[in-house]
């Protein structure tokens, strides 16, 4: 496989609503940014790609217009996923292995506030037979929760232990929206949200655009001291009614995270797209993170989550540690789906 | 990079109900000929890329994770390609990159739509603040650039009806396009009501339920296809490019993005002169106008020279380069997979598979997708030889 490696992350401070300004207002500047960090213009750029959901701006085709914050003129070849933009990567990368490109931009963004986010994920779901239900995201995390604690498999002092730790993260990440010092005993004596989720496990409600730069072979090196090489990358689906899956493990994850070359060696930090508390905990163990690993230093999807984006955050936010000498080899994940249907493992690396 | 080979390809009929299916069933039927074509199996398939127009016109979020069961994608990497109405292009360009860069050696794409579980026209009605409220359906955005190009080019008003009529008579040919108008003439399209003036209901697509399926695989799964007598089509060049939406700099008409991809895709299979070396093209064209303008656009003659070769029937499938002898998108348009169709009717004629609507001795043929307003293109050059 060809050495691609990320050099450059810009995100928008996340907020709960950027009611006023368009998708074009506010990813305009965030597309500036990462082409100023890695001293790219236009001209440089071979790809560009990125993920969204038309269902977020309530409008058939709204990445057609949001494409004009980057301004393709004259005309670029580009590509859009309606999926996370953790997966816009992805075809960014299986380009670069083509040999046909040697530079990308990959973004995305996601404004939740136009909308109620809980009913407009029900439109993930089975066409015919559950989404007439109207079964909301929170509410499907919230059976998942369930049939962990009652299996024993975690217990809601680990999940607020999630909850703490991600919120105190977050204070080092002056891009996140929740951050707090608060005391998992603190977070247990609230009341439910939904039974058995507290409003600390759940994620809040975010609008968000984030950026990454990408770049092949020696050119990374040119560009930048110390790029986060890309070592392995993988991504799999699991079934999508959940009848059918045994909801406390994530087969698909762990697959991604053998394919990726996870175990392959010392992991100091990840990067977990976990929605909810206790799939951070699915994750670990899905990827087989021991104890000594860094979860989630950036506060993660917990504390800012901006649909569509939350998963190339977690590329850009490991990227970045490694880049500043912070990590030497870790892992970036992005989920989609009800309960984590479908799951994106890579390993980043420093030289 | 891997060569890619097309080993297999499957579609359903096409109509514009398609009740008798879920959309998993819909898409299953075309993906089970398609492997059936290819003589494997779904164990044989490392992965799956699909794509669609938007997911408003099923009210289905992100449809690849419902999906993932009934494509027998579980356990598997499953995409999905969302480009506008080139999408269908797109998606078969980026299944072809997983094989040709080595990711991947068997890989499942397919495109469907299912119109009748949505309405596309209102679908496609923008409201502010996307964009001034001044037109309805697609029909009514492109009517003023088909206005234009007939000013500019002088192109007497009947080509369009010319167009739509070997579009109708060639889709009887096809027993998987939707619309069989058997007795369609130039009189009853030209006394068809006029929709968005220039273009008359027979000149416009039709609304269909549908999904087209390709199995690719790298050199040696061609080889082997080729062994066991079953002729792949290989991918000699593609390419996509993009426009802005918003940009008084850019011709409507015929845009730059289609020149560029047209001229970036004949440069990887070594085509010079497009009008004498492509034995067949498969173009999107939804409004019959389309067909002159593309023809320019893609360089297959000068510009304003278009719509002669349409009245000198160069076009037709009698003609020296036959244009959508499947009926095109005129003829059969469940809009996502509207491009993947074009993608995979050139590699059946390639492939000799396409009946009684088969050019003979096709070696090279293009299949060619647009979106968005005239601003997303996406195409590929087909071969009978390995590049």
């Amino acid at each position: 496989m060809r050495d691609v490696a990320i050099i450059a992350f810009a995100q928008t401070k996340h907020r709960r609503s950027y009611e006023g300004t368009s998708e074009v207002e506010f990813l305009a500047p965030v597309l500036q940014e990462v082409q100023a960090k890695a001293g790219l213009e236009k001209k440089d750029i071979d790809f560009v790609c990125s993920g969204s959901s038309d269902y977020l701006a309530g409008q058939a085709f709204s990445f057609v217009v949001t494409l004009d914050a980057y301004g393709p003129w004259p005309p670029i070849t580009e590509s859009h996923v309606d999926m996370d933009g953790a997966w816009a990567l992805y075809e960014a990368w299986v380009k670069m292995q083509t040999g046909k490109i040697d530079t990308a931009l990959i973004y995305a963004y996601g404004k939740s506030s136009p909308g109620s986010i809980r009913r407009v994920l029900t439109r993930q779901l089975e066409p015919y037979y559950t989404q007439p239900l109207w079964p909301d995201s929170v509410a499907l995390a919230a059976l998942q929760a369930r049939v962990g604690l009652d299996a024993g498999t975690w217990t809601e002092e680990q999940m607020a232990e999630v909850a703490a730790t991600s919120r105190r993260n977050a204070k080092g990440n002056p891009f996140a929206q929740v951050v707090d010092d608060a005391e998992p005993a603190t977070l247990l004596s609230k009341d439910y949200f939904v039974d058995p989720l507290r409003v600390h496990d759940c994620p809040p409600i975010t609008d968000g655009a984030a950026a990454v730069i990408m770049v092949a072979g020696d050119k990374a090196k040119e560009l930048t001291d110390r790029p986060a090489w890309i070592r392995g990358i993988d991504h799999r689906i699991d079934p999508a009614a959940l009848g059918v899956r045994d909801l406390t493990v994530s087969p698909s994850a762990q697959l991604a995270a053998e394919k990726a070359g996870v175990a392959d060696g010392n992991v100091d930090v990840a990067e977990l797209h976990a929605p909810f508390t206790h799939q951070e905990i699915i994750l670990r163990n899905a990827l087989g993170l021991g104890d000594g690993v860094d979860v989630n230093p950036s506060g993660g999807a917990l504390a800012a989550n901006p649909v569509m984006t939350a998963g190339l955050i977690r590329f850009g936010e490991l990227a970045d540690r490694i880049s500043r000498g912070e990590a030497d080899r870790g892992v970036a994940h992005a989920t989609s789906g009800a309960c984590l249907q479908q799951n994106l493992v890579a390993v980043l690396e420093g030289e | 990079m891997e060569r890619v080979a097309i080993v297999g390809t499957g579609q359903t009929k096409h109509t514009s109900t398609r009740g008798d299916v879920s959309i998993g069933g819909l898409v299953r039927e075309a993906a089970l000929r398609a492997l059936a074509d290819a003589d494997m199996t779904w164990d044989d398939i490392d992965a799956v890329v699909i794509g669609k127009a938007p997911d408003f016109f099923e009210g289905v979020m992100m449809p690849e994770l419902y999906l993932a069961d009934a494509l027998g994608a579980i356990g598997k990497p499953m995409f999905r390609v969302h480009t506008a109405g080139s999408v269908g292009g797109s998606t078969a360009i980026v299944a072809s990159e997983l094989v040709s860069s080595g990711v991947h050696e068997r890989v499942l794409t397919l495109a469907f739509e299912k119109q009748s579980e949505s309405e596309a026209m209102w679908a496609l009605s923008f409201a502010i603040p996307f964009q001034p409220p001044m037109h309805a359906g697609a029909g009514g955005y492109f009517a003023p650039h088909i206005r234009s190009y007939m000013q500019r080019s002088k192109a007497p008003d009947h080509i369009g009806i010319l167009v739509a009529l070997k579009d109708r008579l060639n889709a009887c040919k096809n027993p998987y396009a939707h619309l069989h108008e058997k007795d369609a003439t130039f009189e009853s399209i030209k006394d068809s009501i006029m929709l968005w003036d220039p273009i008359r209901y027979s000149e416009t697509c039709p609304s269909s339920d549908g999904a087209f399926a390709m199995v690719l695989t790298n050199e040696k799964g061609g080889d082997d296809a080729a062994a066991a007598g079953r002729p792949p089509a290989w991918v000699k060049g593609t390419a996509m490019r993009s426009e802005p939406t918003m940009f008084a700099g850019r011709d409507q008409v015929s845009p730059l993005g289609g020149q560029l991809c047209s001229k970036d895709v004949y440069a990887q299979a070594g085509i010079t002169n497009p009008r004498a070396e492509v034995d067949v093209v498969e173009m999107y064209v939804p409004f019959s106008w389309f067909e002159p303008m593309w023809l320019e656009n893609l360089g297959f003659c000068e510009e304003g020279e278009g719509w002669r070769l349409v009245e000198d029937g160069v076009t037709e499938m009698t003609g020296d380069l036959p244009v959508n002898c499947s009926g095109g998108v005129l003829s059969t348009n469940p809009i996502g997979a509207s491009g993947m169709i074009r993608f995979g009717e050139a590699a059946m004629q390639v492939r000799g598979q396409c009946g009684e609507h088969q050019i003979d001795g096709v070696r090279t043929a293009v299949g060619h997708a647009y979106g968005g307003g005239s601003q997303f293109f996406a195409m590929w050059v087909l071969g009978s030889e390995k590049p």
